[in-house]
């Protein structure tokens, strides 16, 4: 027997899947999205609103959830490209997950990618996937005290989607309370208060994809 | 669950290892667990015991787990404190401008191995 020092982060094997899927995507010219909300924020309704504005733009959608595939189904509807990824009984995905999931997907002239993480704010803060950018979704009725209780997916997330802006007479929900809290963790997270039903805020939220898209594809 | 993923990359890395440096089996598997990693040690161990029967040259292998107290940095009062006693707000001064210096860490420290 012999001792080997190691002294390697688990992690380092799914960072290093990470940076070569990146790398491939962006070969590709495709910006690939990992979008993290708790289960029931509101993240495929906000998915096939934007599905439905950015018309000009080809986009694809893998749907990780530990069972079903009624995700996938309501965004082919759509018109979209959807791959369902079952984790089986995993909380979060990782970067090997999905860059099967782009391999199976079979469509390189996509242009947005939106990987739908496992609803969960805890453990999809943890693995890098291997997509450009991070968003994360807090729907108004999950409540603003959110940053103070998950904040390392705050603090990992490139942007921060505010959902159902619709229902905030009906909730205590302090919106400005909330991005201070963001802000304080993460000073330059992008903060995008919208609702996907009436599509107030949408805009924004899109015109910084489309730029983002614009970047990932000039950078050297 | 959040052991089980981390139990498969930690297989992962060890499989790589042991292709690398030629290696037919693995003895002790010495880990480090920070405080604050989110990682139950039971559960870890569980999970350990089915993934490893799976591995050829891990089969007969042992996980031990070392813990790394967790510390945090408190930037209004330039000190540091115990994270799990006093969370996210200083104990000395009661500023939240504070951050994780340890504790969030797993990592493989050394394995035995032939």
């Amino acid at each position: 027997m012999r001792i080997i020092q190691l002294n390697a982060t688990v992690t380092d094997s799914n960072l290093r899947d990470a940076e070569a899927l990146r790398e491939q995507m962006k070969q590709n010219g495709t910006l690939l999205i990992n979008l993290m909300s708790s289960p029931g924020s509101g993240k495929t309704t906000l998915l096939s609103r934007i599905i439905r504005d950015l018309k000009d733009l080809k986009l694809g959608v893998m749907e990780a959830d530990i069972a079903s595939d009624v995700d996938a189904r309501r965004i082919e509807a759509l018109g979209a490209r959807a791959i369902q990824v079952h984790t089986s009984g995993m909380c979060h995905m990782d970067a090997g997950m999905t860059a099967a999931a782009w391999e199976a997907m079979e469509a390189r002239a996509l242009d947005l990618i939106f990987l739908e993480n496992v609803g969960n704010l805890i453990c999809p803060a943890e693995y890098d996937t291997g997509a450009a950018l991070n968003l994360m979704l807090l729907s108004v009725p999950e409540g603003d005290d959110k940053p103070l209780k998950y904040p390392l997916m705050f603090q990992t997330s490139d942007a921060l989607v505010i959902t159902k802006t619709d229902s905030l007479d009906y909730f205590n929900f302090d919106l400005d309370k909330c991005v201070e809290r963001a802000k304080k963790l993460n000073p330059g997270i992008e903060i995008f208060p919208v609702s996907a039903k009436t599509g107030e805020g949408m805009a924004g939220l899109e015109s910084w994809l489309t730029q983002r898209l614009a970047a990932w594809r000039v950078r050297p | 669950m959040h052991e089980m993923g981390i139990v498969l990359h930690l297989a992962k890395t060890l499989d790589q290892t042991a292709e690398e440096n030629k290696l037919t089996a693995i003895g002790r598997v010495v880990l480090q667990v920070g405080e604050v990693s989110g990682i139950m040690t039971e559960l870890f161990t569980d999970a350990w015991d089915y993934f490893k029967v799976r591995h050829p040259v891990l089969k007969d292998s042992t996980l031990v787990l070392e813990t790394i107290p967790a510390v945090t940095w408190c930037d209004h009062c330039k000190q540091t404190y115990e994270t799990v006693k006093y969370g996210k707000t200083c104990p000395y001064c009661g500023s939240g401008e504070t951050w994780l210096l340890r504790g969030n860490e797993c990592v493989i420290k050394e394995i035995e191995a032939e």
